[in-house]
């Protein structure tokens, strides 16, 4: 030990510390104390930080809104004001397909309501491909208005990929058909495999394909392989990446569930029949 | 300062770089260094991370049992990668995603626990410092020489601005895809070491085997 290896300040009143280092209490002392100061410093960080990490995080989706809407937007101010001029949240009742004018869409929390079982139903594992077990009853559509029509509809989705929970949003023009645009915000999927789902170019493959045939039935499908642009399918398939077949199967499924019966499938064919209008 | 000072401080830069001499550390710079302005966040987070511990080591090292001193040692450093993991998701929100699991994984970083297994807990607070902020300039140094080369030359922009105008845009500059894959971290690094030890041959390991002539008693 060097000279100057007098007890640290400190400790030097605390009996328990002048014991020898190796002796059991002292062991015990210098782990607990340590682990106290530890877990203040972290949870003080944690703390501390959150409000500004949670404005981060609500400026992170409105981007993504504001982008998938079809809007350019660099910095912040951009799209906060983007996003109060031209977006319009209104909540919808997944059962009914109406909007739910009680609820205040500044404070509802869809992800919160799914776990929680007073505001949610659970699905049965045949009703649920894209493995989100609770749905919740309303859930909120982003509207961007024409005059008095819609002129996109963006609808948060979510769903399991292959390791992870995919969250994006999906745009559709008013007619509740037409795909506009389809965005994904957060995955843990397989860097350089299954992250395919954030490339630009691989999402813009979606645009102006038709999610419903003119019976109102479902069709959209990622599919493997190459889409033929000859076949009548074409124009509802969108191609998958090989090597991903998982993340490719679970945007599928995602997709569908969103545009479903248990989904926003009520909401859109209600949209549908009324031409865009509200 | 003192000349001892000095040389724990600037030795790490080239002399002793944990990146290419101990090779240490290249995980991270493996990974996060596609692009200039995430490897600054690494950089600064790393050096933040092992000056904290260092000191912090340092200051407590009389009363570190040696049965848990690595524990010790892995607390201190995890709640401080915590703490910065935090602080740059609440300030620096875009690089922390693009960061992901590295700055997790400053826990696990070999320099770190190198430095104050090896040099904090048997030196005073401002040594330990110094050696950490040395070994953090040296770790950043590179991290930013490979994160410029492989900006530069995958994507013709430093920091996000262009430099090399592409030819997709009309320039001149056809960018270099594998610049932008983990391997090209890995040629450039090997070539670093490689130029490092041509102008530094001290730093040239002697083999670690030595073919042995052999008496042949069979003929062929």
């Amino acid at each position: 030990m060097p000279a100057d290896a007098a007890p640290a300040g400190i400790a030097r009143g605390l009996w328990v510390f002048s014991r020898p280092n190796n002796d059991p209490a002292k062991i015990l002392a210098v782990g607990i104390t340590l682990c106290l100061v530890c877990s203040v410093l972290v949870a003080g960080a944690a703390v501390l930080l959150k409000p500004q990490q949670d404005r981060n995080q609500a400026l992170a989706i409105r981007k993504e809104i504001v982008g998938v809407a079809g809007f350019q937007a660099d910095s912040a101010q951009q799209v906060e004001q983007l996003f109060q001029q031209h977006i319009e949240t209104r909540i919808v009742d997944l059962d009914s397909g109406n909007y739910a004018e009680d609820i205040d869409p500044a404070t509802y929390d869809s992800h919160a309501a799914a776990r929680n079982p007073a505001t949610s139903s659970a699905l049965a594992s045949d009703q649920d491909p894209a493995k989100i077990k609770r749905r919740p009853d309303y859930a909120p559509a982003y509207l961007v208005r024409d005059g008095e029509r819609i002129k996109t509809i963006i609808l948060p989705v979510y769903g399991y990929g292959l390791w992870s929970t995919l969250y994006g949003f999906l745009a559709l023009a008013g007619d509740g058909k037409t795909i506009t645009g389809l965005t994904f915000y957060e995955h843990g999927e397989t860097p350089g495999l299954g992250d395919f789902i954030k490339s630009p170019a691989w999402q813009a493959r979606f645009h102006g394909k038709l999610a419903f045939d003119e019976h109102g039935k479902l069709r959209l499908a990622v599919i493997k392989g190459r889409v033929d642009p000859a076949s009548p399918e074409a124009s509802y398939e969108v191609d998958g990446v090989s090597g991903a077949t998982l993340t490719s199967r679970g945007v599928n499924n995602l997709l569908r569930y969103w545009l479903g019966d248990q989904g926003f499938g009520p909401y859109l064919k209600r949209l549908q029949a009324e031409g865009g209008k509200t | 300062m003192k000349q001892e000072e000095k040389r724990i401080l600037f030795e790490p830069v080239v002399d002793n770089n944990p990146i290419t001499l101990q090779v240490l550390g290249i995980c991270s710079a493996l990974a996060v260094t596609a692009k200039l302005a995430p490897s600054l966040i690494m950089s600064l987070g790393l050096t933040v991370v092992l000056v904290c511990s260092s000191a912090a080591i340092s200051l407590i090292r009389n009363h570190i049992p040696t049965n848990i001193r690595i524990i010790v040692q892995l607390t201190v450093i995890a709640s401080l990668v915590i703490v910065v993991d935090e602080v740059l998701r609440a300030y620096a929100y875009e690089i922390s995603k693009q960061l992901s699991v590295f700055v997790g994984l400053i826990i696990t970083n070999c320099i770190v626990l190198g430095r104050t297994e090896a040099f904090a807990l048997q030196n005073p607070v401002r040594p330990s410092a110094l050696d950490a902020l040395g070994h953090g300039m040296g770790y950043s140094a590179i991290l930013i020489l490979v994160a410029t080369l492989r900006e530069l030359l995958g994507s013709g922009t430093l920091l996000g601005h262009a430099v090399l105008p592409l030819t997709r845009d009309g320039g001149w500059y056809e960018p270099n895809g594998l610049m932008l894959l983990a391997p090209s971290a890995f040629f450039i690094i090997g070539m670093l070491i490689w130029a490092v030890r041509t102008w530094k041959p001290a730093q040239v390991e002697k083999p670690a085997y030595r073919i042995h002539v052999v008496h042949r008693t069979e003929t062929l």
